[in-house]
């Protein structure tokens, strides 16, 4: 007999413990989804690791009002589907209220104007802890996150001192007001998603698959031709077949050429790529440190 | 190497293997890790530009490997690795988790956290020092968390003109020092990282050396009894009781498996109360299955209605764990603030949760001699020593040595609710 388990089943096997271990150590807790690919991973987990219970998570999206609509009818499904609570945390309204302020010009983006409201909807809904789907291989400043990760009560992450975590024994204690991001999946690769995602036949959006789309080009990526990105006179519009590797705010998530229309071709144009998934988001290129920068002060 | 098409289908019976590698600046470590990276096509096409970038701009002469896993700010400024940094690559037979950890004596938490999860430590020798402190040291901590496999890469072999009596002399000496430690495998492999020698491919400048690369090694090393398959423990963490119509009386117990193997109608035990049952069902999200084995995570029901929550153990009756509140263990401090002796903290082990006294540091270990001082109690950052706690409640346990998860523990300070001691108990 060959005890042996799959690189899929062990890393299924390790985020279900962590999943069981923040309905164990927290009284609150939120599951972040976005609609996107990791935040349907880790659903599915959670799916998993509670049945045959519901899961006792809310869950908890924060909308920068300029999200792909096929983002937010996917979402309002799976709500409906497996009868879930949702909370959403909305940049719109914070924008509205004073909040935050609007960024203008052309590259203009409400990313790191999702931080405010996010915060605010941990606050007001007492969420002791916050799951998010982020995984170390994508960002270098990610490669150094916990999987239990504090959070003071700012909101804010100081990677200089971070508690050690060993073994598989994961400490939660915190003081009241403070709270915890949990990362289930930091220990997988964009591959091991996708071939997750085949193996298991869980539904993804639209927007990964190959369609026909008004796009323009910009600093070498393609962006949605859409009101809410401003372009310049020389940036024109055409029509090609592209899809999304990761999905994100419209105004700064690129897409990229393809004719991938099932998860085997998704699965075939990752193993070939040369370039990191995250190579198509702007918000990482603002400067080195960019993702280092925006967790520090309570991004996900 | 296109070893993820799906047309290839094995990929999803591809095997995970967890290894640490630990070093300082000039051993190779970094261009080690590049070369395994690059060569299994880890590294994409904008992340070699971001860090041919940043070394362009630090005015480095050549692409510094090391920015890839520096990722914070302070380390790319101070040129340091503050912390352990993980990298993932595969080749069709497997998937690799590296932690990162640097090696210097300051930073003895970093490596004792990346080898607490590891499969595999691999040691790197400089050819022109031989073995030297650090060598001990990491050889010492692979020891003490009981890293299964060790592989100790000799390299550097390009500037000792691919010399076998260099490797041999390293490889006697290194295995005169091992000999009083605790490690069950132990690898050699010449290499050069700068030039690729054995690492995925064979080097043809040492034609005396029979054994395999290294690449070909971390593929094929035995991980199948890494885990211990004879204790049946299962550290309840979470009571599954489904508020619905369906399943109204379901009282589920999840947990991972920490050893041994589970099987359905087996005669079991819970812990403290010590009243028997036996198993009705191994459940999972696909539906039952008839055995579990470490490190699965499944939800076990039982036959009887018996009283089990959150930090409760269920172990086979003719096979049960050490129960005791007084606990020897090795404990490595991970904190600025030492150990105080008789002091009280929080202590987590399994799922359970209590509180615990220092009744008795015994000594201090030199890391780089292994000399035991009995003089000198004084616990602090990154020293490493054998203590006795005695706990609150009951602590159910085996060996670290026997089982790695039934003998690990962590110590809290209870006022800032840091983790500041990881302990193995004796």
């Amino acid at each position: 007999m060959d005890y042996n388990l799959t690189h899929l089943k062990e890393l299924e096997s390790e985020s279900i413990f962590v999943l069981r271990e923040v309905a164990a150590q927290f009284e609150n807790p939120a599951l972040m989804f976005s609609g996107g690919k990791d935040s349907i991973v880790c659903l599915h987990l959670a799916r998993k690791a509670f049945y045959p219970a519901n899961i006792p998570f809310t869950l908890l999206h924060v909308d920068t009002g300029h999200n792909f609509p096929e983002t937010i009818d996917f979402r309002d499904e799976i709500v409906k589907k497996y009868n879930l609570r949702l909370v959403v945390a909305s940049v719109q309204d914070a924008i509205d209220t004073g909040l935050v302020k609007e960024e203008k010009g052309y590259n203009a983006s409400r990313n790191s104007l999702q931080i405010a409201p996010l915060l605010e909807a941990i606050e007001a809904n007492k969420f002791d802890c916050a799951i998010g789907g982020a995984r170390r291989d994508e960002e270098k400043a990610r490669a150094k996150e916990r999987f239990f990760s504090h959070r003071d009560e700012f909101g804010q992450w100081n990677p200089k001192n971070q508690r050690p975590e060993l073994w598989n024994i994961f400490n939660g204690r915190k003081e009241y007001g403070e709270h915890f991001r949990v990362f289930p999946i930091s220990n997988w690769t964009e591959m091991d998603v996708w071939q997750y995602i085949y193996q298991e036949k869980i539904d993804i959006p639209n927007l990964y698959f190959t369609h026909k789309r008004q796009v323009f080009q910009r600093d070498g990526q393609w962006l949605a031709a859409t009101e809410v990105i401003q372009r310049r006179p020389n940036e024109e519009v055409v029509e090609k077949d592209v899809r999304f590797r990761t999905i994100g705010d419209m105004t700064c998530t690129g897409a990229v050429e393809s004719h991938a229309s099932s998860l085997e071709d998704i699965i075939n144009e990752v193993a070939s790529s040369r370039v990191t998934e995250r190579g198509g988001r702007a918000d990482d290129k603002r400067s080195e440190a960019a993702m280092e920068d925006r967790k520090k002060q309570g991004y996900f | 190497m296109d070893t993820n098409k799906v047309d290839n289908k094995g990929y999803l019976d591809m095997e995970l293997l967890r290894f640490s590698t630990a070093g300082s600046v000039d051993d190779g470590k970094s261009t080690l890790i590049g070369r395994l990276l690059y060569d299994s096509k880890a590294i994409f096409q904008d992340q070699i530009e971001a860090i041919e970038k940043a070394s362009a701009q630090k005015g480095d002469e050549h692409i510094n490997l090391a920015l890839l896993t520096d990722g914070l700010r302070a380390e790319r400024e101070q040129g340091i690795t503050i912390d352990v940094a993980y990298r993932y690559f595969s080749t069709p037979k497997r998937k690799f988790i590296i932690a990162d950890t640097p090696g210097h004596i300051q930073y003895t938490r970093n490596m004792v956290t990346g080898a607490s999860t590891s499969n595999l430590s691999i040691i790197l020798v400089d050819s022109r020092n031989g073995i030297i402190e650090q060598t001990h040291r990491h050889t010492f901590i692979a020891s003490l968390l009981q890293i299964p496999h060790v592989v100790v890469c000799i390299n550097k072999m390009d500037l000792v003109d691919w010399s076998q009596e260099v490797f041999e002399k390293i490889k006697a000496e290194y295995s005169a020092f091992v000999s009083k430690l605790n490690i069950k495998d132990i690898t050699f492999i010449p290499i050069s990282a700068l030039n690729g020698d054995n690492v995925v491919d064979r080097s043809e400048n040492m034609p005396w050396y029979k054994g395999s690369t290294l690449l070909y090694h971390l593929e094929t090393v035995h991980i199948g009894s890494d885990h211990n398959h004879i204790d049946c423990r299962f550290p309840v963490q979470y009571v599954i009781r489904p508020q619905s119509v369906e399943f109204h009386d379901y009282r589920g117990y999840a947990g991972r498996i920490a050893g041994g193997i589970f099987k359905k109608d087996d005669k079991i035990m819970a812990l403290p109360s010590g009243f028997t049952s036996s198993i009705k069902s191994i459940d999972t999200f696909e539906g039952e299955i008839e055995q579990a084995f470490a490190p699965m995570s499944v939800t076990i029901t039982l036959e009887d209605d018996i009283d089990i929550s959150r930090g409760d153990m269920i172990v086979r009756e003719n096979n049960v764990p050490k129960i005791g509140q007084d606990i020897e263990l090795m404990i490595c401090w991970l904190n600025e603030t030492p150990l105080k002796l008789n002091g009280k903290y929080a202590l987590m082990h399994t799922s359970r949760e209590c509180r615990c006294i220092i009744k008795d540091v015994k000594y201090k270990i030199n890391i780089n001699t292994l000399h035991r001082n009995e003089e000198d109690k004084n616990i602090g950052l990154n020293d490493i020593g054998r203590i006795s706690v005695r706990t609150t409640t009951p602590l159910f346990y085996d060996t670290y040595r026997r089982n790695r998860n039934t003998g690990s523990l962590i110590i809290i300070d209870e006022q800032t609710n840091e983790t500041v001691g990881a302990g193995m108990i004796i």
